[in-house]
């Protein structure tokens, strides 16, 4: 499949999914440079990689943990999901906006997917 | 060099506390971020620290982490009470996992915890002893490249 493939900024990622922005909206101009998708974080430690969006369901705290151990920009929530209070707190002081978007999983990933955002196995590595 | 360039820290990890889980690998990420050692390394330590962490949160009852900063590398030896590990072997395997639905609500038990410290590290020790603990060396070089 040929498909143009790009960096986007966080605000034309809260345009393409109708995010609410739960923290970080003077962030909103920093670039993801990939995107990946998962609710298991022993997995985003296995294929994380610097600079990328992490859309998940899991809402504890962990996922932000997560985050900054693996230098992920920026975390969508899917299904209309919120971080709990812990997680936000831990954001805020790591600097790493979280939204929240209504759309699934499936469809939030594909709308990025097809806008040219690409996933961490297309980025090089960036160590 | 010699052993006045060393900076040591110990860590206490408390089992089933999965509200602090991680905090100890934060730190110690912070604790590098601030030294100015170079982004690939500290993400290297962090992911081996966390996985490490995490297992002791989830299956032991108390753990010790100590963490040595050498001229020449990071060392992460991690100490724990807890039920130790029957088969090495088997949990070694990706993809194998004893957690409980509790640790896999938190994101957790994947079986890709001792697979990925190994993958993240240089030199990756463990030993264990049923129904005494386990412990784990994980050595991360400054200058050498994988």
């Amino acid at each position: 499949m040929n498909r143009k493939i790009k960096k986007m900024t966080l605000r034309e990622i809260k345009e393409l999914l109708k995010c609410e922005v739960i923290t970080g909206n003077d962030n909103l101009d920093l670039e993801v440079l990939s995107g990946g998708g998962c609710d298991l974080m022993s997995d985003v430690l296995a294929f994380g990689k610097p600079g990328m969006l992490l859309l998940t369901g899991l809402t504890n705290a962990q996922s932000v943990k997560t985050a900054d151990i693996v230098d992920i920009k920026a975390i969508i929530y899917v299904r209309g999901k919120k971080p709990d209070k812990e997680g936000i707190e831990l954001a805020k002081k790591k600097g790493i906006p979280l939204l929240s978007t209504k759309h699934m999983m499936f469809e939030a990933c594909g709308i990025l997917y097809s806008a040219g955002l690409p996933s961490v196995n297309e980025t090089e590595k960036n160590d | 060099m010699d052993g006045e360039n060393r900076i040591e820290h110990r860590f206490e990890i408390k089992g089933g506390d999965f509200g602090n889980a991680g905090n100890v690998s934060t730190k110690i990420k912070d604790i590098l971020k601030e030294i100015g050692i170079p982004p690939s390394i500290i993400r290297r330590v962090a992911i081996a620290t966390y996985e490490a962490e995490m297992n002791v949160v989830m299956y032991a009852y108390h753990g010790i982490l100590n963490f040595t900063l050498t001229p020449e590398c990071i060392e992460i030896i991690v100490n724990d009470k807890g039920p130790g590990i029957e088969d090495i072997e088997l949990a070694m395997q990706e993809g194998y996992s004893t957690a409980t639905e509790e640790m896999r609500e938190m994101g957790f038990g994947a079986g890709m915890g001792l697979p990925n410290i190994k993958k993240n590290s240089d030199e990756f020790e463990i030993t264990s002893e049923v129904n005494k603990g386990t412990k784990l060396r994980i050595v991360i070089y400054l200058n050498k490249k994988q």
